[in-house]
């Protein structure tokens, strides 16, 4: 991706902290709207059309293609220079946490290798603690929020059915693109979560399955703004359909996906008002001493010298937890606790999602013809929570709910593909290797929960003050408590997974585990952390308004994650784009009505 | 035989032998990009080499190509992987670790590796399409797993060798396949192994899993079991009616 020029200007209308979801949503939107913007990226430059591995075999990479401690999701996953652990840039652990921190120190972020599920928040998921009494309230609801799911959906291109099921909101007409069509797969656990009552209806993923139309929609999400219809309409016709190959995990050179580097960056370069950055790492917004934000420091990790910048407004959206570690680490006299934090919650209040796992081998899969299961390469159908009712009644013994992302079949034989037939085979070897081999290829299915995790006080993060990373910013550290209401949580999904499987006819492959403090995932692993400077109605019980708008620094806005009050099941990164947006219009309306600035 | 270290006949780089029979898959992806004709662009191409692009004629850059508004200039800060382990150059995947195994030990892994997948009237053996090397890159790999592996397989080898001689005074990849059988037979199953056998049934599992991933992820392994993803398509077709029919589904 070729930067404009950060020479060429040393102040700016806006600083955006982060290139990911919130940070590339934010530079894209004020940009369009004539505001001069420099993205600060803490990783380096980075192209997927030149430097994404498409149709790359398992067998052309080292170990197969298989994750190693520097690339745990596998050899040719789009993350570069991130992972559970970033070298020279540490986090550490309070005794008794076993946190675990996923960070893509990369142009774009995690939106380059994350998982495309986009499912919206529905009404109960604003407001949780009316309904049961639990957690907190958003300051904004469904019916808020839910004109910018439309014109993210429509921007970013989102394929999904029109499935109107309690708390699982669909779009407007004509915005989602077609759902692909099932998976054999999928076709058989729709058919045996039938009798269970578990509905299985066509995923949300961001992936387009047809191309954009780049005459209409433009005009549609920007009314009234020629500068973004013009390039808006210009990156559409530079993203391809989906060709039905290849892993989105490992990034899209063709642009069919969702990623910030593909689709909203390229248009915020266009309009001519955006610098970015790139190995620029932010250790701190400054303030003058009436409270404003001046800009921000941050080291050129290319020269290691400490640089500042300043602006009108300055954007955070550096992911939840960083975010969090920039305010905390600003400090000053009149905020000695850091920038925004006179509510003493920047941190607090971390989330994860539940996640927990199960196997199967599905007898009624073996010997299938040949025939081509890649598809989109994520799920073509899901099963959303579905017990609201009997949870509400309190027959659950957990109070919130979770869906289910599942995939099995004839995908590409990848290291470990034929592992552990020793087990199934009383174990074979020779030509009857084989033969079994053959048998058993793509009769295998998995099934993961994705839950909400409730806030609680011993989930946050705080400021190690024994510890600094490379750069001599002092470094997180993170303190994690899952409660009952989670681990009862994982112990469910894996009663429904072993129904579902023993529905098809088919045997676990692990043992399910009803310890749900067994089962569950660590905090931190299934990467949606959110939280640490929510949003609120009182400056009391919040860092920021509904508007991600700091309550102590009004030119202060967050775009990314660090903002959400709950952690619902649906994946966060829609939701992230979706506030960003109503974000961004709220900053040029305080703009332009001379409030900040 | 020699102690010194295997050279590496692939190192990621150089096709591993027999591995070289890529033209069906190739074929397909490029019948699929001709399918796409106007909507491939040069990305899409990236699979393909350099001689097949020109061969269907559709190597010219898309008229759709990313244009950089005139406003725009480089930074200098050219995008690219810097070449560590975390941020690998994944258009030109390498192993850099030197091999571990040596000429004679690799003796004894291929002779193994086809007992475990020989060649059948479907597809070669493990050795025609380079799983032994795989076996040594694997063991041979910088990480912790894989070097209690390195010790496990060493072990192995020469146990197997031990116990070749004790019963048919040959080591294990001169004996004859009834032979080979009969020391096979008493370490292929884990739950089943005489304890005497347990350590050496868990070093042959190892290897069964290390010449299957090995051999599926070849060409002619993904043939075998009949892989037939991993080319572009204008559509994604449901499940054709044979496999509808198989789950019911009718």
């Amino acid at each position: 991706m070729f930067l404009s020029n950060p020479k060429a200007q040393t102040e700016y209308d806006v600083i955006v902290v982060g290139s990911g979801a919130g940070g590339g949503m934010a530079a894209y939107q004020l940009a369009v709207a004539g505001l001069k913007v420099l993205v600060l990226e803490a990783g380096r430059n980075y192209d997927p059309v030149r430097e994404t591995p498409m149709f790359k075999l398992p067998r052309e990479a080292p170990l197969r293609g298989a994750g190693y401690r520097e690339k745990p999701f596998g050899f040719y996953d789009a993350t570069v220079d991130g992972g559970w652990e970033v070298p020279g840039e540490p986090y550490t652990n309070a005794p008794g946490t076993d946190f675990r921190w996923w960070r893509a120190r990369m142009l774009g972020g995690r939106t380059n290798h994350w998982g495309r599920i986009s499912l919206r928040m529905g009404e109960y998921d604003f407001k949780p603690k009316t309904r049961d009494g639990l957690g907190a309230d958003w300051p904004l609801t469904y019916q808020d929020l839910a004109p910018y799911y439309d014109r993210t959906e429509m921007l970013i291109g989102v394929y999904g059915g029109d499935d109107d099921l309690e708390n699982t909101p669909r779009s407007s007409p004509g915005v989602l693109q077609p759902a692909p069509a099932p998976r054999a797969v999928e076709l058989l656990a729709k058919k045996a979560c039938g009798p269970l009552k578990i509905p299985v209806i066509p995923a949300h993923l961001a992936i387009m399955t047809k191309r954009q139309d780049a005459n209409t929609l433009p005009k549609r999400i920007h009314p009234d703004n020629p500068l973004a219809q013009r390039v808006l309409a210009q990156s559409m016709r530079e993203r391809q359909a989906c060709f039905w190959a290849t892993p989105c995990g490992n990034g899209c050179s063709i642009k069919a996906n969702f990623q910030s580097t593909t689709v909203l960056l390229p248009p915020a370069l266009a309009t001519g008002n955006v610098d970015i950055v790139p190995d620029a790492m932010v250790r701190e917004v400054t303030v003058d001493r009436t409270g404003k934000a001046t800009g921000v420091s941050y080291i050129d990790k290319r020269t290691r010298t400490d640089r500042h910048v300043k602006a009108r407004v300055v954007v955070l959206a550096a992911s939840a937890a960083e975010t969090a570690r920039i305010l905390l680490n600003s400090k000053s006299e009149q905020a000695p606790n850091g920038v925004s934090n006179s509510s003493g919650l920047v941190g607090k209040y971390l989330m994860d999602t539940v996640g927990a796992g199960l196997g199967g081998q599905i007898p009624i899969l073996e010997n299938l013809p040949p025939h081509n299961t890649d598809g989109a390469s994520g799920m073509h159908m899901y099963m959303p929570w579905w017990l609201y009712q009997e949870q509400l009644a309190g027959k659950l013994g957990f109070a919130r709910g979770y869906h289910i992302e599942f995939g099995g079949g004839r995908s590409m034989p990848g290291n470990g593909t034929f592992s552990g037939l020793e087990t199934y085979t009383q174990g074979a070897y020779g030509k009857r290797f084989k033969e079994e081999a053959r048998r058993y290829y793509g009769s295998f299915m998995w099934f993961d929960g994705r839950g909400e995790m409730i806030p609680n006080e011993d989930s946050y993060c705080d400021i190690d003050p024994d510890t600094v990373d490379q750069w001599g910013i002092p470094v997180l550290r993170f303190h994690w408590k899952w409660s009952e209401h989670e681990t009862r949580q994982a112990a469910h999904m894996q009663k429904t997974f072993a129904e579902i499987i023993e529905a098809m006819g088919g045997k676990l492959t692990g043992r399910v585990e009803t310890d749900g403090s067994r089962a569950i995932a660590r905090g931190g692993q299934i990467i949606h952390e959110v939280g640490t400077c929510r949003m609120g109605d009182d400056p009391r019980s919040s860092v920021v308004n509904q508007y991600g708008q700091s309550w102590d620094v009004k030119n202060l806005f967050i775009t990314d994650g660090a903002t959400f009050v709950s952690n619902a099941d649906k994946n966060p990164t829609l939701s992230i784009l979706a506030l960003a947006w109503r974000s961004c219009d709220h900053l040029l309306d305080e703009l332009q009505k001379r409030n900040i600035g | 035989m020699s102690d010194a270290p295997e050279t590496p006949t692939i190192d990621g780089t150089d096709t591993p032998a027999g591995a070289d029979e890529s033209t069906p898959v190739t074929l397909k992806r490029r019948d699929a990009l001709r399918v796409l004709a106007a909507a491939a662009t040069l990305p899409v191409l990236d699979g393909l080499s350099a001689a097949d692009a020109q061969a269907q004629g559709t190597a010219q850059r898309p008229a759709a190509a990313p244009a950089a508004p005139a406003t725009q200039a480089p930074t200098g800060v050219t995008p690219g992987p810097r070449g560590t382990p975390a941020d690998p150059d994944l258009l030109h995947p390498r192993t850099n670790w030197p091999r571990r195994l040596t000429t004679a030990e690799m003796v004894t892994i291929t002779a193994l590796c086809d007992v475990i997948i020989p060649a059948d009237e479907k597809s070669p053996a493990a050795s025609a399409v380079g799983a032994p090397s795989y076996v040594n890159e694997h063991v041979s790999a910088p990480y912790d797993g894989n070097q209690r592996d390195l010790v496990r397989v060493r072990g192995g080898i020469a146990w197997i060798n031990l116990e070749s001689r004790k019963r048919f005074s040959r080591d294990f990849a001169r004996l004859t396949a009834a032979q080979k059988t009969a020391i096979c037979d008493d370490i292929c199953y884990v739950p089943n192994a005489k304890p005497e056998f347990r350590a050496a049934a868990r070093f042959f599992d190892l290897v069964r899993d290390l010449t299957a991933t090995a051999f599926y992820t070849t060409d002619a392994g993904m043939k075998d079991i009949g892989y037939v993803g991993n080319v572009a398509m204008p559509k994604f077709d449901p499940p054709p009616p044979a496999v509808l029919r198989q789950l019911g589904l009718e």
